[in-house]
């Protein structure tokens, strides 16, 4: 993301450790990123191996973390976000979104129960600010509660992939395989004060741990080391983001924006629709009733080329749709991606064109995910 | 730290091209490979498209981004390297023998301006 004017950017815990292994920096969303790792075993496509065949460890420190807390804690979350959050449990998370009152996204986030009044939400790096300043705003009606950013107070890291169970178990007293798939726990690893989730971005099984930012080197090494002969590897934001895509995860600024709503991009499961109103949901339900003109897709590329962000897509000659993200996965060895098509164009099998730099392009509706681990 | 061949004229845009009489073989350097990342798709001219100088022949790809290829001299395209369409990822294990296409320049002339090795190594240190 090209910045207009020269802001700094800004660095997680781990720049030092990142620039010192010899990490190619990107600016991502205001901050100062490692897109890939140098050497024999980095690069996209080994990263991304790494993480399903082995285990990647990626810093996502530059996520934001908002904490809502008070009496009225559960009534503020459950006005803001669109997922029902009375269904957690504490010690439980809920992926969710956080919607306009058009019912269209101002970020998606995960939502953590820390407490029964307590709750911690992990926002996109690019939207703490504006997430903070929504959220204070319209938790204000639910009574007594209130949102703090507690952001600079976490460092997170991520270890994704079929080993992280393992190498993760040598360096905490945490019984790990107890941790359910979205659920949490609180201990230490490698010594150091850590909540263990067992979430994460890549479609693999894996962990995502929060610890103090002062102490985030230490846990870092300690997990390289612990992992280096399971071929644990350090992963950057260029495998991120092809893992995400094999998994269909959805990318806010990519395949969700404040012009998609939580419908068009078939997150239905994160409607809580038997809830109280929330911001968003009387707009929902409406397109429900009336049924989404457009939605989201998976697709596969037919002809030779790499759909990208932002290219048009065609039914015939007229423009019907736009892709959201693409790319040639490392893993599956497919040019595949997202797009929003007209409704009655989205049913998998429907062949579609995507002007690929003013070549017309073939390419098939899949069902999503592309890639789903073995249980 | 990449070494750039002394045989080989190279271009601001970080093409290289190995000139033999009024032929040349064009390729991407070290230092564009290193700058992409992971090469995925390779996208060449047909055998017999004519070239200006500083015009786009193809399209390389790697994970992250595409970007373009520009001819360094002005010619007829002779011959396309089809073999990168199955293995574009010896673009980045040895960019400087992974060649794309063979041009016959219409004005040798114009391969005079070009880098050589020092001045290239001096563009991109």
């Amino acid at each position: 993301m090209e910045q207009a004017t020269e802001v700094p950017l800004k660095k997680t815990p781990l720049n030092a450790r990142h620039r010192a292994s010899g990490a190619k920096m990107v600016s991502f969303a205001g901050w100062d990123m490692p897109v890939e790792y140098a050497g024999d075993g980095g690069g996209v496509i080994q990263e991304h191996m790494a993480v399903r065949t082995r285990a990647g460890l990626f810093d996502v420190s530059h996520m934001g973390e908002i904490e809502i807390a008070g009496k009225d804690a559960l009534a503020a979350v459950q006005r803001i976000a669109s997922n029902d959050a009375s269904k957690l449990q504490v010690g439980q998370a809920q992926y969710s979104g956080l919607l306009t009152p058009r019912g269209t996204f101002v970020d998606d986030l995960l939502v953590y129960r820390l407490a029964p009044s307590h709750f911690l939400l992990v926002v996109n790096a690019g939207n703490i600010p504006t997430d903070y300043v929504w959220i204070a705003e319209h938790i204000k009606p639910a009574g007594d509660a209130v949102a703090v950013d507690a952001s600079s107070r976490y460092a997170l890291i991520a270890l994704q992939g079929p080993a992280a169970c393992d190498v993760l178990q040598s360096l905490t007293a945490i019984d790990l395989p107890a941790i359910r798939y979205y659920w949490f726990a609180h201990g230490e690893v490698a010594s150091v004060r850590a909540t263990i989730s067992r979430t994460g971005y890549t479609g693999e099984d894996g962990f995502e741990i929060f610890v103090p930012p002062q102490s985030a080197d230490r846990v870092w090494q300690a997990i390289l080391e612990a992992g280096g002969g399971a071929g644990v590897i350090p992963c950057g934001l260029g495998a991120r983001d092809t893992l995400r895509l094999e998994a269909s995860m959805r990318l806010y600024g990519n395949d969700i924006d404040d012009t998609t709503t939580a419908l068009e991009a078939d997150l239905n499961w994160i409607v809580g629709w038997k809830k109280d109103d929330f911001v968003g949901a009387p707009a929902l339900r409406d397109q429900k009733a009336a049924g989404v003109t457009r939605k989201i897709v998976g697709f596969e590329m037919l002809d030779r080329g790499i759909a990208r962000h932002g290219y048009e897509a065609y039914i015939g000659d007229t423009k019907a749709g736009v892709v959201t993200s693409g790319t040639q996965t490392p893993f599956l060895k497919k040019a595949i991606g997202m797009a929003y098509l007209p409704i009655e164009h989205a049913a998998a099998g429907t062949e579609f064109d995507i002007d690929i730099r003013g070549r017309r392009t073939r390419a098939r509706v899949v069902p999503m995910p592309f890639y789903k681990r073995a249980k | 730290m990449a070494s750039y061949p002394a045989g080989l004229k190279y271009t601001k845009d970080h093409e290289w091209i190995d000139l033999s009489g009024d032929r040349g073989k064009v390729g991407i350097t070290d230092y564009a490979q290193q700058q992409l990342g992971d090469v995925v798709y390779v996208e060449l001219p047909e055998v017999g498209a004519t070239l200006k100088q500083g015009q786009s022949f193809g399209t390389i790809e790697s994970v992250k981004a595409v970007s373009e290829l520009y001819s360094p001299v002005t010619g007829e395209v002779l011959e396309v390297n089809t073999a990168l369409k199955d293995k574009p990822e010896v673009v980045n294990k040895d960019p400087h023998a992974s060649w794309m296409i063979v041009v016959k320049l219409t004005n040798p002339g114009e391969a005079g301006a070009l880098l050589d090795a020092a001045q290239y190594q001096d563009l991109v240190k």
